[in-house]
């Protein structure tokens, strides 16, 4: 038997995602590396309720619910805390979805950057605020359909490039991801684990309910997210040092993407060319950092 | 379910991170609660068809997909039927079933 990801399960069955959830996944592959010594604390986001009604919980780890804006300033909080009894072990992580870090959260988790205390930030990236009803955040990309921004009016604008702000704080480790690439993952996990530091991890997680999608797709539409080069998979060290993770030979037309998502039905021919172009154009911006 | 605190040789308790409950006043894990109801479509492997690869282990978002006897094994009790196994399985071992036929 050979298994590419470590066999420990912390995260237990019986937790109330949906069908095919990605956050789910990227928890799972979290808790395999990070282990029962560790620390979470969780904004208002999918995850706040995934995890089960108050008394109970499918994580197995001390959690913490905190308000929206302040999962980076709690786990900060968490950890000076920790220092100050004298348990440098524990890992402490901020987990937080597109909404509470995107938008809401922008504020404290720069402040945490800026002051590089030891935790572990990582979003879980499902598009939209898909917890509350699908409604549009500034990590929902160009074109798509949210109950915020009906197909006469979809998004207008591209997503917000956070590894890059993240990266201009210089801290040690920013990192994107995908829950289709576990093993890529794992390891980028377990070099976070051993860097002082704040580190920072993107993790691309498909929701099939807010996507439109069918459960079964959710691996499937992260990889092509890599393969199509709209959310490529790097690693940045000190904000200067890039590293390819996943190579694209030959990048996949955007459409292979659009088609198993129903949030994207809507759009037409001329509106996909243009998706395409600032694909096309982004990725040689990138291309040249490394 | 509470979570019993170590204790060191005299019976002292040990405290730490890894020693306090999940949750402030826990009464433990979700594992009561069997999501099979949420279940359209029932996963099935071929274990003639299985090469071990535990790619639907790896990706399964429960984790409902156990290792015994180095095999994989789905715990009907917690498969809330997304079919990803299914859909990922490199031999196509896995045969959707619908449920209560």
């Amino acid at each position: 038997m050979k298994l590419t990801i470590p066999e420990r399960e912390i995260m237990q069955p019986g937790h109330l995602a949906c069908q095919g959830c990605g956050a789910s996944m990227a928890m799972r592959y979290a808790l395999k590396i990070f282990g029962r010594d560790s620390v979470l604390t969780i904004p208002a986001c999918c995850w706040a309720v995934i995890d089960g009604p108050f008394p109970y919980t499918a994580v197995n780890v001390p959690l913490f619910h905190t308000a929206f804006e302040t999962a980076a300033v709690m786990a900060s909080g968490i950890k000076a805390g920790l220092d100050v009894q004298g348990e440098k072990s524990t890992n402490v992580i901020a987990w937080a979805g597109d909404g509470g870090t995107f938008d809401i959260g922008i504020q404290a988790i720069s402040g945490a950057a800026e002051r590089n205390d030891d935790i572990t930030y990582i979003v879980y990236d499902n598009e939209a605020y898909m917890n509350t009803g699908i409604q549009r955040s500034s990590a929902t990309p160009h074109g798509a359909w949210t109950t915020t921004t009906p197909i006469k009016h979809y998004k207008i604008g591209a997503k917000k490039n956070m590894v890059e702000i993240m990266s201009a704080h210089r801290i040690p480790y920013a990192a994107t991801a995908s829950v289709a690439y576990p093993e890529d993952l794992c390891k980028k996990l377990e070099k976070a684990k051993n860097i002082r530091g704040f580190k920072f991890i993107h993790i691309l997680a498909p929701c099939p309910t807010g996507w439109k999608s069918d459960p079964k797709y959710t691996v499937k539409l992260a990889k092509l997210a890599v393969q199509t080069n709209i959310f490529p998979i790097y690693e940045i060290e000190n904000g200067l040092k890039y590293t390819q993770n996943k190579k694209v030979k030959q990048r996949k037309p955007i459409t292979e993407y659009f088609k198993y998502q129903g949030r994207f039905k809507h759009l037409k021919k001329e509106e996909v060319e243009f998706i395409q172009k600032s694909i096309d154009r982004e990725n040689e911006i990138l291309l040249k950092k490394f | 379910m509470l979570i019993k605190f170590r204790t060191d040789k005299k019976g002292v308790k040990i405290s730490g991170a890894k020693d306090m409950p999940p949750m402030p006043a826990s009464l433990g894990l979700m594992n009561w609660n069997k999501t099979s109801s949420w279940r359209n479509l029932k996963p099935i492997i071929d274990y003639e068809k299985c090469i071990d690869c535990f790619i639907c282990w790896k990706f399964c978002p429960e984790p409902a997909i156990k290792i015994v006897d180095e095999r994989p094994v789905i715990d009907y009790d917690f498969c809330k039927g997304c079919m990803l196994c299914a859909e990922e399985c490199p031999k196509d071992a896995i045969a959707t079933e619908v449920e209560g036929k």
